[in-house]
């Protein structure tokens, strides 16, 4: 599978949190082509199901890979420039001088706008412009701009996927169209391979502003095992040691409290018979993707997160090695293929009760 | 169009050899001879109509623009910049650029938000420690690829924004490649007057390459022609906006760099009147353009500036109007057309 063209494909779509109809679209093709049957649930998430080959009823297991992007949305009209609010973070350091496009009444390519050099006193270079101070410009008259621009709407970065050198790809919306594709890759592989159990993919929305399409699809889809796919950050001067992870050394798999131990075993174990580089990724406190939904779905279901490394998380220059896709595919479509009918009893606290104190 | 060429076109300071290739062709019908001087100043002569001596007009138009260059190769792959030419350090943050020969695309890297303390969010990440990633992942890899005093551009498309009203356009190095357009624009057509077309380098770092190209010249009078400051976004405070879009071109009578010559000031208000081509007035003592240098060439040349309103110079990415655009292009045409007379009269 071509990773990059899919992957061009979907950076460059938009898809901000609440709105992924776009991405939508492909991803439900991508996703198609390789499952037996693809829906789009209540809240928009595509969920493609690829069955299994153990009898039924067969044990499911679900992958979470999160299709919406941040961006930006129209919060007043101020004489033909637009300002505007967030939807989920960026830092507004790296907004200045951005092109955009504001998707009002049609797309209308747009810069934020930044005052020259020329006529700023020196005082305020030494600060990050407000937010408040930051405008959209979409080279319209005023009245232009009221007809065609409204309160709510919303924008995106306009930024098209480049490749660097190294097998490095950057773009906007990597956070996290890159595990959609590693998703789609997962699923390619496993049309090729022999797999027990059942498969959701599926691609949720609005991870961005609180993990909510997994927190439904899970109890939906009901699976026995959740596997959340999303982006961690990759080493880069300016981000601490501890927290980050080299670019193309392989995914990260999630350690802590939001992770079933053994699930996280098996993950490991995974990738070493895979001979696949990888890292643990500690995090001491759930959150911050759909692992957290996943977790505490209905009864409670034992959840994993494996992440891709990528520089300049949350910017519309996001940065990932392709290399690191391509394995998290590859991780996944393994794991999957060796899920066997046994293998959610072993998942259980076996022994505990059983042995308890005397 | 020639202007999306030119903005396109890969030009900081004293690399300005891409802006050249874009021009020359285009003046070679429209001129009758073209001349590069050790600077890389490019200088077009069009033979007046005028029976000899006639008069000796420059029109310069600087081919160079902000940009970045190479200065530090790190360990770990990624690569040191300072600004080649005035560019605000805020507004470098996640940008795409292009370096060098091969035009090799990176990314400035920015911090990610998660990872930032809100205390690190409020101050200004000086240039010195920011860096451009290839994707090269260590000294060796990216001494393949880059060399430090590359330079590099913002990576910027030009595109049309919108295709009526105001016809605006939006591209890099407006500042002032939309003077380039000018004056190649005004080459085409028959005047009485000597014309020198000067598209001169290394404007950004100090008015360098219109000194010695003026001093070649020796013109009796001289037009700067500019991509201008353009801040008429809402503002809290009243302050000028220096010039408007969609308003017309923008005579200045005072920058930093120079006072415009009173009598050239008159001939485009007057030219402007008698064609009904809306001109506005720079706000006086912002920025400045080669009539800088031009104007104390040799014993003095009698100079004025024309500009195109151009919205956020100096940062990855300006917005003009192709109105004022042409209206600039028809004023000075006309004031050329009117210049023996109406220098003389003067």
């Amino acid at each position: 599978m071509e990773l990059v063209p899919l992957l061009k494909r979907l950076s460059e779509a938009s898809g901000v949190s609440g709105y992924e109809r776009e991405v939508r679209a492909i991803v439900s093709e991508e996703f198609g082509r390789h499952a037996d049957q693809v829906w789009v649930d209540t809240l928009g998430n595509v969920v493609a199901h690829k069955k299994g080959v153990g009898p039924e009823p067969r044990p499911s297991v679900m992958l979470a890979t999160h299709m919406d992007e941040i961006g930006l949305i129209v919060s007043l009209v101020d004489e033909g420039f637009i300002r505007f609010r967030h939807v989920g973070g960026y830092d507004d350091r790296v907004l200045l001088g951005q092109e955009v496009t504001i998707h009002g009444r049609r797309d209308l390519p747009g810069v934020i706008g930044a005052r020259p050099p020329h006529v700023l006193p020196a005082e305020e270079r030494k600060q990050p412009i407000g937010r408040d101070k930051l405008m959209i410009d979409v080279g319209l008259p005023p009245q232009e701009v009221a007809d065609l621009v409204r309160v709510g709407d919303l924008i995106t970065m306009r930024r098209h996927l480049v490749e660097l050198k190294g097998d490095l790809v950057t773009g906007k919306a990597l956070d996290n169209r890159v595990s959609v594709v590693a998703a789609a890759a997962c699923l390619e592989e496993l049309s090729r391979m022999r797999h027990r159990w059942d498969v959701y993919a599926v691609a949720t929305v609005q991870e961005e502003v609180g993990t909510k399409g997994a927190l439904t699809a899970s109890h939906g889809l009901r699976p026995d095992i959740g596997l959340a796919i999303d982006v961690t950050w990759a080493k880069q001067p300016g981000a601490p040691d501890e927290y980050t992870y080299e670019l193309g050394e392989g995914p990260t798999i999630g350690c802590g409290p939001n992770f079933h131990p053994k699930l996280q075993e098996a993950l490991v174990e995974t990738a070493k018979a895979l001979e696949m580089s990888y890292h643990i990724e500690p995090a001491a406190r759930p959150g911050g993707t759909d692992a957290y939904a996943l977790q505490i779905a209905r009864e409670g279901i034992p959840t994993a997160l494996i992440s891709i490394p990528e520089r300049n998380m949350h910017t519309p220059v996001e940065t990932v090695s392709v290399k690191d896709i391509e394995r998290t595919g590859r991780l996944l479509a393994a794991f999957v293929a060796g899920l066997d009918d046994d293998f959610v009893r072993r998942l259980a606290w076996e022994g505990e009760l059983e042995e308890g104190p005397e | 169009m020639l202007l999306e060429e030119l903005s396109n076109a890969f030009g900081p300071s004293g690399c300005e050899s891409e802006v050249r290739k874009v021009l020359i062709p285009v003046l070679r019908d429209r001129v009758d001879d073209l001349m590069i001087d050790a600077l890389g100043n490019l200088i077009a002569f069009k033979r007046g109509t005028a029976p000899e001596p006639r008069l000796k007009v420059m029109l310069d138009a600087h081919t160079d623009e902000v940009g970045l260059m190479i200065t530090r190769l790190d360990k770990n792959g990624l690569l040191g910049f300072r600004a080649v030419g005035g560019i605000d350090e805020r507004l470098l943050l996640a940008k795409g650029v292009l370096l060098g020969e091969k035009r090799l695309p990176g990314v400035i890297i920015a911090p990610p938000v998660h990872l930032s303390k809100p205390e690190e969010r409020k101050k200004v990440i000086p240039i010195e420690q920011m860096a451009i990633d290839v994707g090269a992942s260590s000294r060796d890899e990216a001494q393949g690829l880059v060399q430090v005093g590359d330079y590099a551009t913002f990576d910027t498309r030009f595109e049309v924004l919108t295709r009526d009203g105001l016809r605006t356009v939006k591209g890099k190095a407006f500042d002032d490649r939309i003077g380039c357009a000018v004056a190649a624009a005004v080459a085409e057509g028959e005047y009485e007057a000597d014309l020198y077309l000067s598209f001169s380098a290394q404007e950004e770092v100090g008015l360098r390459g219109a000194r010695v190209a003026a001093f070649r010249i020796q013109p009796d009078l001289a037009f700067a022609l500019e991509g201008t400051i353009c801040d008429d976004m809402p503002k809290d405070k009243d302050v000028s906006p220096t010039t408007e879009l969609g308003k017309g071109p923008a005579i200045t009578v005072m920058d930093r760099s120079f006072i415009a010559d009173k009598r050239l000031v008159q001939l485009l208000v007057d030219q402007a009147q008698a064609l009904d081509i809306p001109v506005q007035f720079k706000q006086p003592g912002m920025g400045g353009t080669d009539a800088g240098a031009i104007h104390l060439s040799r014993t003095g040349v009698p100079s004025v500036a024309l500009s195109v309103p151009c919205r956020y110079i100096h940062s990855p990415v300006s917005v003009a109007s192709l109105e004022d655009f042409d209206h600039t292009v028809a004023l000075l045409r006309a004031s050329l057309q009117a210049l023996p007379r109406a220098w003389q009269q003067a």
